[in-house]
């Protein structure tokens, strides 16, 4: 699989001609899984990218206390300028595949419990370093141990052992087999850095072997990066340099969009997007991806210990009318789990869940909880719009006998003091990219954000079965019964997934297939994307 | 002139007990809000592990009087020490956009100043004209929209429609002067139009008052013209209350600009403190309302000695 994918890969990158593509593909047996940039819709702009020119993005996020460290990368706009400046051994391509960077081909044995990685050769850092399976080793490391306080500290924490086979192959062993262990490497925090004598890397001097090195680093302000030309794919890039700028109110990105003073901006306002798509010299980017709001219900707290009281207020709430007035339509209805159209084992055959005041009485029966009375936490914290969802939600659920009381709780410390604290809330979700990190996340039963406390046995046993399992189909399976499990079952209502939107001028050039897991094309815009004038 | 140094002296050591109770109050108010740096910054993200790491290396297990008192040493020799969150030197994080600030500040009160003035001067010369009060409204009106809004309305004329002036106020420490200024342009004019009606309603109403005075009666009879009485007779004994009313809207100038550096995306010193105390960055907070208390106090300072200086009786009190 993973020789397709490179083929993918280097298709995209023009090493490749779709003859020879096709041709090369046949011998791997390849049909179902072929990359949609052979058979996508046409382009909108199907001139071809031109290169050089500068491109200015704003972002909604980015702070004056951001830092260069990967492992406090916490925004968007510090993980897109983490994918601009850096590389790492997989990236998850614009069509979902995971693709090569700096690990050329993968190979796991023994239940996906060792690993080896073949590093490319001849890659050269900002610094004129050249990099070797020991600056990957250094990285890592900086990400585990008791000392970390990175995001990834998870991932790192779970090898057993990391070792250098020579320059440039890896081995990594884990505690426990994981099939996604390649798409887990994708992940922003893990950049690779040159390492210094002592085996150590400077996490902070933003130097790393990216597309684009670092040129200027304001927090909070602006962030500019100028092409590497010694990068070692340095052909597949269109722009000569680009800049980040943080503009955190959505008017003022707005304005400076349609006056031309950025040519591409994250996050627009779903109430005024309709006016923005009129105009012409803008064109709206949206994708939909995995990420989503969540009510968890505490499983461990009366009333929600009773799976019927959760059914109940399951049904109890209209998704569609949440959809249309909170994301004015600019998202989609969610089943209860976190699995979205950007993972590969979403359930498909699984029911939707609708608005069903009815059943939700029957449940409440059941469980003779009829007349219940719940408290929901809110505030604008967990999401913009959460406020108005939990007033939705009391008059949804008042047609099924069950009175919500709302609790506006303050924006200030809500993911401290509120969030798995109170009962029932309101939580949001970018999403993972694979379906064992979105659920050892917040939904198997050791995970350290289970907000909603539940253990079923029977979700954490597939988990681990599911993790290690190298077939692809029976993975499937397993991650449906999963979801299935957590639809029916768990303790959070998932009601909406929430799109990607952005937009740019009419002076960019965007690729036929837009990445959906992230804002910003996958947060790779600057990699991705061209000035046609 | 002797008393006028002693009183600078006795105002400059007062400021610095000011500063030390600012010091103290903002401290135990950033210690009072719910969280620390450590839950603000990994937000979702945190775990009891990586939150215990975090603690530890940034020292925030420790008590906070052990981390009060440390600060203030530390700033006694000059050293405002480091951001909790990134770790870089706060002098270093302060000082371009100390110096964004004050130019932002002093373009807005060039403009503003002078004109706000001039317009009170005239609006109590012409009193009860159309002038005086379509000049009261407007400036009226100008206060007491949110500053978002005039901001908005300036953007949308200016910047989206005539396309003379930009939207965006990104400069950095290298934009040239010129450029500096077309670009500062809307949000100091914003500014100028929130400040403006204070200033010029104090004017005319200090002139006013002291027209009804027997000295200016007396000059009347003696035939001068109205503006010459004004300016030469009513307007050195109105100084000292238009100084006070200007010393203060300079300071707002420099320390409540946060909503128009948004809407601009000004990178000053408000956006700075707003970031630090959402984050529980407790040494930059404290370094800023430092900043912003000595502006206060030095403003408040001058404007008094102003007051006195002008004002002969003020000078020689009995």
């Amino acid at each position: 699989m993973t020789d397709l994918k490179q083929l993918d890969l280097d298709l995209r990158a023009g090493r490749l001609s779709r003859r020879d593509f096709l041709k090369a593909a046949a011998l791997f047996g390849l049909s179902a899984a072929a990359p949609s940039v052979l058979f996508g819709k046409p382009a909108y702009a199907a001139s071809e990218p031109k290169k050089g020119g500068h491109l200015k993005i704003g972002t909604g996020h980015g702070s004056t206390t951001d830092s260069l460290d990967p492992a406090t990368y916490e925004n968007n706009c510090m993980q897109s300028v983490g994918k601009t400046i850096h590389n790492y051994l997989t990236q998850v391509a614009a069509n979902g595949q995971l693709g090569s960077e700096l690990a050329e081909t993968w190979e796991a044995s023994e239940g996906a419990k060792k690993w080896v990685f073949k590093l490319r050769q001849g890659v050269e850092f900002h610094n004129g370093q050249k990099m070797t399976a020991n600056d990957v080793i250094a990285s890592f490391k900086h990400h585990g141990g008791a000392d970390s306080k990175s995001g990834a500290k998870v991932i790192v924490d779970a090898f057993s052992d990391l070792q250098a086979d020579g320059d440039h192959t890896l081995l990594i062993t884990l505690k426990e087999g994981n099939a996604d262990l390649p798409y887990q490497l994708s992940d922003y925090h893990l950049a690779v850095m040159p390492a210094n004598a002592e085996g150590k890397i400077d996490a902070k001097s933003g130097i790393g072997c990216g597309y684009y090195k670092l040129k200027n680093f304001e927090p909070g302000v602006k962030t500019s990066v100028e092409k590497f030309a010694n990068h070692w794919n340095a052909g597949t890039v269109h722009l000569d340099s680009a800049e980040f700028i943080t503009i955190a109110d959505v008017t003022a990105r707005v304005n400076a969009l349609t006056t031309g003073e950025i040519d591409a901006a994250d996050r627009m306002d779903v109430k005024t997007l309709h006016l923005l798509a009129r105009n012409k010299n803008v064109r709206v980017i949206e994708t939909s991806g995995n990420a989503h709001y969540s009510m968890p219900m505490r499983c461990d707290t009366d009333p929600y210990k009773s799976a019927d009281v959760r059914l109940a207020l399951k049904y109890a709430v209209d998704r569609n009318a949440m959809l249309e007035t909170v994301l004015r339509g600019h998202g989609y209805v969610g089943n209860d789990h976190p699995i979205g159209r950007a993972n590969r084992y979403l359930a498909k055959d699984l029911p939707q869940r609708a608005y069903d005041p009815e059943k939700a009485k029957f449940h409440l029966k059941k469980a003779g909880a009829e007349g219940l009375k719940v408290q929901l936490s809110t505030s604008d914290a967990a999401f913009a719009g959460a406020v108005d969802a939990a007033v939705l939600y009391k008059e949804h659920a008042a047609k099924a006998g069950i009175e919500v009381e709302i609790i506006r709780e303050p924006s200030d410390g809500y993911w401290s003091n509120v969030w798995m604290k109170k009962p029932f809330c309101f939580c949001y979700w970018g999403g993972r990219p694979t379906e064992d990190w979105a659920f050892s996340t917040a939904y198997a039963a050791d995970a350290e954000w289970n907000d909603t406390v539940w253990k079923n046995e029977k979700f954490n046993q597939l988990l681990l079965a599911a993790r290690a399992e190298l077939d692809e189909a029976k993975r499937a399976t397993m991650y449906a019964e999963m979801q299935m499990l957590l639809s029916e079952d768990g303790g959070t209502i998932i009601p909406i997934f929430n799109n990607y939107i952005g937009a740019v001028t009419d002076k960019v050039g965007t690729p036929e297939v837009i990445a959906n897991d992230w804002d910003l094309d996958g947060q790779r815009a600057v990699l991705r994307w061209w000035k046609t004038a | 002139m002797l008393s006028i140094i002693r009183l600078i002296l006795e105002r400059l050591g007062l400021g610095v007990l000011v500063l030390f109770a600012v010091s103290l109050i903002i401290f135990l108010g950033v210690e009072l809000l719910p969280g620390d740096l450590c839950q603000a910054l990994q937000g979702q993200s945190a775990t009891e592990s990586t939150l215990a790491a975090c603690r530890k290396e940034l020292g925030l297990e420790q008590s906070a009087p052990t981390r009060y008192f440390h600060w203030l040493a530390n700033i006694a020799q000059g050293d405002f020490g480091k951001s909790l969150a990134n770790g870089r030197e706060i002098s270093e994080l302060i000082g371009v956009r100390l110096a964004n600030t004050f130019f932002l500040a002093l373009v807005a009160a060039v403009i503003a100043v002078p004109l706000s003035l001039i317009l009170g001067i005239l609006a109590a010369l012409y009193r009860n004209s159309w002038f005086d009060r379509s000049i009261n409204v407007l400036t009226l009106a100008s206060i007491s929209f949110p500053e978002f809004f005039v901001a908005y309305i300036l953007i949308l004329v200016f910047s989206v429609q005539l396309g003379w002036f930009p939207s965006l106020s990104d400069v950095s420490p290298d934009t040239p002067l010129l450029e500096r200024l077309h670009k500062v342009f809307l949000p100091a004019l914003t500014l100028t139009l929130v400040v403006m009606a204070h200033m010029m309603r104090m004017t005319r109403a200090a002139i006013i008052n002291l027209m009804a005075s027997p000295y200016i009666e007396m000059a009347q009879f003696k035939g001068l013209s109205r503006s010459h009485i004004i300016i030469h007779h009513a307007l050195p004994n109105a100084w000292a209350p238009i100084v006070n009313v200007v010393a203060l809207n300079l300071a707002y100038l420099i320390v409540g600009v946060v909503i128009v550096e948004v809407v601009f995306v000004y990178p000053g010193l408000g956006q700075l403190i707003v970031d630090s105390v959402q984050k529980r960055d407790i040494p930059v907070v404290q370094a800023c309302s430092i900043i912003f208390a000595a502006t206060y106090v030095l403003l408040n300072l001058t404007a008094d000695i102003l007051s006195i200086a002008t004002n002969p009786r003020l000078l020689h009190p009995k």
